[in-house]
């Protein structure tokens, strides 16, 4: 029983040593895998540092966040005022881009273009049918079925809706009164589906449907993507490079919370958006708040190159200078920590 | 229980007899305990929203926080009732068949494919509706319905495939499992001496389980049903794949919509702010309301019945 009980403190205290440090994140879905990827390289550098983060979604990041039960968070939308005055000590930190494309299914239709007028107006229900006159304006040329348009949207709240509905209030004064903007909105018309992989799969399957999902889905299950035009007046293909364009010409403000839709630039694609990590200005746990702000500057910089591998669009250069400034503003328990 | 001597077996009885009741008081403290727990979380939406507001207003709005609850309840109950009456003929069936008509050892072998139906998760029940049902329904079934039986409003609309029809077929074998093997557990127990006595006075073998097996069964089978039900009422993940999430009340049934265990499952692990998060307790709340009365009267629509004709359970 003695030897038991030895052999049982023995074995709690190699494993409690053998811990180091565990840092815990939850939020948006979007980053997910660039987030896992990040961790665990960084981990590789640093086995005794150790990110653990749940993708619930960028609203449970917020409230997670809010409440204290997380170190960090992470959300695609940045929080409203309202939000930030529940936790006044947050800070945004821009770690890459998304961008929302038009996913369609029109067999034999390879290049649809769609101006803002009639990206809205189909997900108001407004146009019904393909061939509508108003999507032949824009395709001149292009044999545009009779058939009826099946929209497709998200049924869970999420960061993509809001960047989308974010687009969509901006280029259409009707959009903004009737919806609005907001990670879960009520949808004019369309089938819900659950997550990017619900949109997708209703689009593949449904013949003459068309959706918004992230531009990652859509490259990896090759789906078609409609081109838009952008604020400059240009049809822009959607493309890791275009939505590095969007960043490009903004004005990033102190906070980094911004909205990159329908930006400026010619090369811009209008439906972008930042994803943001949310962490504490001022940490209270030593080890931890340091660990988070050298995780942060790595990110920033080394982490930005696996990016692109994943499909991810990295920060362009002033704004990855900006925000590893901010990063430098960071303290934990009143102090600064400098980059080694 | 009254036999035996008195003092040890008494003290052992009475034991016995209050940890039974304890343990069936907490069942009703638990139960009242979610209510409440719901009730509290529901509060914020008693702000701007009234109780009946709340039941019978069909709008969701998660932007301007007015939430209605009634489209969710109207597909929690269409799919429902569609799922129950695809699959109760065909359970009761199945269940007189592996236990009246079938040789034993057939009706053994085939009561192990409808368990294992029990056993499939309620997500790959999903994926086959999404990638065989839903296709399937969308090419043949539905344009087949609307063109022969499209006057009729429940077969009218584009054929999408996703919807309240979808729903409730995959529904319909979801439950088949449930009713089936509660049924034939409730028919095996049927006196053979009732049914020999059938027999014995000329019936046929149909009309022998007509008079002896089912009215027997009758209450068993009830509560199979409700079993199936309940089941029915609250599947969220198989619903919410094949149902389109489309927040709208429609007579047809190849129309999109929506169900109460679906929007609670999709919006509440984003859900910000507190009237949304209450107003998806609020749904919960319903579907517990919704259970509970439609197996209450069920249980008094059984009892009325049993009452009257049957004169067999005396």
């Amino acid at each position: 029983m003695k030897k038991l009980l030895m052999g049982a403190a023995l074995l709690l205290g190699t494993a409690a040593s053998a811990q180091g440090l565990l840092i815990n994140g939850a939020g948006a879905t979007f980053p997910f895998p660039i987030y896992s990827k990040w961790f665990s390289e960084y981990n590789r550098l640093h086995p005794d540092i150790k990110f653990n983060y749940q993708s619930i979604g960028s609203g449970g990041g917020i409230k997670q966040f809010t409440d204290g039960t997380v170190d960090f968070g992470a959300s695609d939308a940045p929080m409203t005022d309202e939000q930030i005055s529940k936790a006044s000590d947050v800070v945004h930190i821009p770690t890459v881009l998304g961008a929302d494309v038009v996913a369609y299914n029109l067999p034999g239709l390879a290049d649809l273009r769609l101006s803002p007028a009639n990206v809205a107006n189909i997900f108001l229900g407004k146009i019904t049918k393909w061939n509508d006159p108003a999507i032949a304006a824009d395709n001149p040329g292009a044999k545009l079925p009779d058939q009826a348009i099946a929209v497709a949207h998200r049924s869970d709240g999420s960061g993509t809706t809001y960047i989308w509905t974010d687009y969509l209030s901006k280029v259409s004064p009707e959009w903004k009164e009737k919806v609005g903007k907001g990670t879960s909105v009520n949808w004019p018309v369309g089938l819900g589906g659950k997550g990017n992989e619900g949109v997708t799969g209703i689009v593949k399957s449904t013949p003459g449907s068309i959706g918004y999902v992230e531009l990652i889905y859509a490259i990896q299950q090759k789906l078609p993507m409609a081109q838009l035009k952008n604020k400059d007046g240009n049809w822009i293909k959607p493309s890791l490079e275009a939505t590095s364009a969007a960043a490009a010409g903004v004005q990033m403000p102190d906070d980094f919370r911004v909205s990159i839709t329908n930006a400026d630039g010619k090369d811009a694609y209008p439906v972008s958006g930042f994803t943001y990590l949310l962490v504490h200005k001022d940490a209270k746990d030593k080890a931890k708040g340091t660990a988070i702000i050298t995780f942060l500057r790595w990110a920033l910089t080394a982490g930005q190159a696996m990016a692109t591998q994943l499909d991810y669009a990295p920060l362009a250069k002033p704004v990855r200078e900006k925000a590893l400034q901010k990063v430098d503003t960071l303290t934990v328990q009143g102090t600064k920590i400098s980059a080694k | 229980m009254e036999n035996g001597r008195p003092g040890a077996e008494n003290l052992g009885d009475r034991a016995f007899n209050g940890i039974l009741w304890v343990l069936g008081i907490m069942i009703l403290v638990v139960a009242g305990l979610i209510v409440l727990n719901l009730a509290l979380v529901a509060r914020p939406l008693a702000k701007d929203h009234s109780i009946w507001g709340f039941i019978t207003q069909t709008r969701w709005d998660p932007v301007e926080d007015h939430f209605g609850a009634l489209t969710f309840l109207y597909g929690t109950l269409v799919t429902a009732a569609i799922s129950i009456a695809l699959a109760v003929p065909v359970a009761i069936g199945l269940s007189l068949f592996i236990t009246q008509f079938a040789p034993t050892k057939l009706g053994r072998v085939l009561t192990i494919p409808v368990e294992l139906l029990a056993a499939i998760p309620s997500v790959v029940y999903g994926l086959w509706g999404l990638f065989i049902v839903v296709p399937w329904l969308r090419e043949s079934i539905e344009p087949w319905l609307g063109k022969y039986f499209g006057w009729i409003p429940l077969f009218q609309g584009p054929p999408i495939g996703l919807g309240y029809l979808a729903s409730g077929m995959i529904l319909a074998v979801m439950i088949l499992p449930t009713i089936v093997s509660v049924s034939v557990e409730v028919m095996k127990t049927t006196p053979e001496t009732n049914r020999e006595a059938a027999l014995a006075l000329g019936a046929t073998k149909w009309e022998a389980v007509m008079m002896a097996v089912i009215p027997y069964s009758r209450a068993g089978i009830v509560g199979a049903v409700l079993l199936g039900l309940g089941r029915a009422l609250g599947e969220t993940m198989a619903v919410t794949m094949v149902i389109g999430n489309t927040p709208q009340i429609s007579a047809s049934l190849f129309a999109a919509g929506y169900s109460l265990p679906a929007v609670i499952a999709n919006e509440f692990a984003e859900a910000t702010s507190n009237v949304h998060i209450g107003a998806l307790a609020g749904l919960g709340l319903i579907l517990f309301a919704t259970t509970f009365l439609l197996n209450a009267g069920a249980r008094v629509l059984v009892t009325a019945v049993q009452k009257g004709p049957s004169r067999v359970r005396g």
